[in-house]
């Protein structure tokens, strides 16, 4: 028994996964504060558009509205209670919209952070990190995900808990991380720490990489520090439709078009088999993606030079892998512990 | 790990010494270490007020420098803040009772409809350890909770953060409210998050956007003092 995901890896060179979930809702009405998820119950129609989008445009993947079903977000909109029904109808109607769209499409269970910081620096334990992802991935896969999908992690703690859950469920897995501060994760990982965090769990994904973070150009930084470690899994890149602007009172991503085509070609060059887009990524994005995919050949990877002058600079000089790592403090003597 | 023959006995070194260990150990977030400093220091008859400025604010502030540039991470820098505490709960009775100055009072928290706080908490731990008071409101506030407990506590800043791009224009809101009420120009206000930008925080009418938190300290100590120099100048 094989899993829809690793049935078209064996089939396809690389695939195309989905774009933003939060700017596609948020045009169609989603207000400041709500949580997404409740449309699953009261906006189904909305949900639907959203998935059908994606599909559409190409998407050979895409991800449910359940980012932010977890016990610890909702908890803000007084219903933690409802994470497995939130994530499970988020999932069914996901199917639906696969099901009848004619082509192997993966319905891929969005699993996103608790938003906690966990022990030992900060309070949520590894035990009830993973009761909260478990409830989630049980709701996912009760209506009809083929795949979980863990993203937008900062905390290698978190990643694990959600990989210790995964199991718990019996799903077969996917897991990126975001890349926002000086290259690396908010918490410090490096993409070279992340292939090692990968490496060490027990129940394998069967992809994993990078997904938001800051502009196209940086994730490509990432997705090539994944590849010079060697690594077999397939990677994924999910990178923003460039920067966030605000303009005339509403918030507007810079990267056009022609932009995520050329970040999803040169994505693929890097080495990443599953390429998207993420916060700001339209379906208008998503078809020029993946014309650019269908229509251009894979060549070398492209120097961090190349990926500048196509995709624009870097957030930071470097992303703490390799040898120009900035030095840490130099230490008057050494200490105990 | 540990080599017992360069181990570091805190009581032997001079003053100078001990508080370029304390930074040392404030950096590596060694909190039993940093309660040892600050006693030995007191026990030297060093003035609260003093190894509070000195040793403590000293250390975080490298701690910070290495944050902004990209050096310390999120771990480290909670890790250097606990330690921190460590050294003021044992510092802030005998503040209060000596009658020091305080630096400045904050109450902070994230606006209505977001939950996110991990940022919001760096700053308030950040200010903490630069010697601000903080008056932390936790997630999801509306702005009656930031205008009660600015008026409340007496407080000279209001701090305000924001992770989605739903949420962000909220602060406007709170912002608006002030100049309604014509209590806009009695506190500092300060906006965050990874959302915002300078542009954001002009345009709703902030006193500055803060891009991380050791520019919300940086910020914050700034805005403070002139605050302080028109006060005596008027």
């Amino acid at each position: 028994m094989t899993d829809a995901l690793s049935k078209l890896l064996a089939t396809r060179d690389w695939l195309m996964a989905d774009g933003a979930t939060g700017t596609n809702l948020f045009n169609m009405g989603l207000s400041s504060g709500d949580a997404p998820e409740f449309w699953n119950e009261t906006e189904t129609d909305k949900i639907r558009t959203l998935y059908r989008g994606a599909v559409e445009s190409g998407s050979d993947i895409f991800l449910t509205n359940s980012f932010g079903a977890n016990a610890s977000r909702l908890k803000l909109h007084d219903a933690q209670h409802r994470a497995h029904e939130l994530s499970r109808l988020s999932a069914e109607i996901a199917r639906e919209i696969a099901d009848a769209s004619g082509r192997d499409i993966v319905v891929a269970g969005s699993v996103g952070p608790t938003g906690d910081i966990m022990e030992p620096v900060g309070s949520l334990s590894h035990a009830e990190a993973v009761e909260m992802f478990h409830e989630t991935a049980e709701g996912l896969k009760a209506g009809g995900a083929d795949v979980l999908w863990v993203e937008t992690i900062s905390a290698p703690e978190e990643f694990r808990a959600a990989a210790e859950a995964f199991k718990l469920a019996g799903m077969p897995w996917c897991g990126t991380m975001s890349f926002d501060t000086a290259g690396r994760t908010m918490m410090g990982v490096t993409s070279a720490d992340m292939v090692g965090i990968v490496d060490g769990i027990e129940n394998a994904p069967l992809a994993f990489g990078a997904n938001c973070g800051t502009g196209a150009a940086d994730i490509l930084r990432t997705v090539l520090g994944f590849s010079a470690q060697g690594t077999d899994m397939p990677i994924i890149a999910k990178g923003n439709a460039g920067i966030p602007k605000y303009k005339d009172g509403h918030i507007h991503y810079d990267g056009t078009p022609e932009l995520m085509a050329d970040y999803a070609v040169m994505a693929r060059n890097c080495g990443a088999r599953i390429i998207g887009g993420c916060c700001g990524t339209m379906p208008e994005h998503l078809r020029a993606m993946r014309e650019a995919l269908e229509t251009r050949d894979k060549g070398p990877a492209p120097t961090l030079d190349q990926i500048v002058a196509a995709l624009g600079p870097f957030s930071s000089e470097t992303d703490g892998t390799g040898d120009d790592t900035a030095p840490k403090r130099e230490r008057r003597g050494r200490r105990r512990g | 790990m540990s080599d017992e023959e360069d181990d570091i006995i805190l009581s032997e070194l001079d003053d100078d010494e001990l508080v370029q260990q304390m930074f040392d150990d404030l950096y590596d977030g060694l909190k039993e270490e940093i309660e040892e400093g600050v006693n030995i220091l007191l026990e030297r008859g060093w003035q609260p007020y003093d190894i509070l400025t000195k040793a403590l604010v000293g250390g975080m502030t490298i701690v910070g420098k290495d944050f902004r540039d990209g050096i310390l991470f999120v771990p480290e820098v909670l890790l250097a803040a606990n330690a921190m505490k460590g050294g003021m709960a044992i510092l802030k009775p005998l503040l209060a009772e000596t009658g020091a100055p305080t630096i400045g009072k904050m109450v902070i928290g994230t606006v209505k409809g977001d939950i996110h706080d991990i940022g919001k908490n760096l700053v308030g731990m950040m200010m903490e350890g630069a010697g601000f008071e903080v008056v932390d409101l936790g997630i999801n506030n509306p702005v009656e909770n930031y205008l009660e407990t600015a008026a409340a506590e007496k407080a000279d800043i209001v701090g305000m953060s924001a992770l989605l791009t739903t949420t962000m224009p909220y602060m406007k809101v709170v912002i608006d409210t002030m100049v309604e009420q014509g209590i806009r120009d009695d506190y500092i206000v300060l906006v965050g998050g990874a959302p915002l930008n300078e542009e954001f925080g002009k345009a709703i009418g902030a006193d500055a956007y803060c891009r991380d938190a050791a520019v919300a300290v940086e910020t914050a100590k700034d805005f403070v003092l002139r605050k302080h120099n028109r006060r005596a100048a008027g």
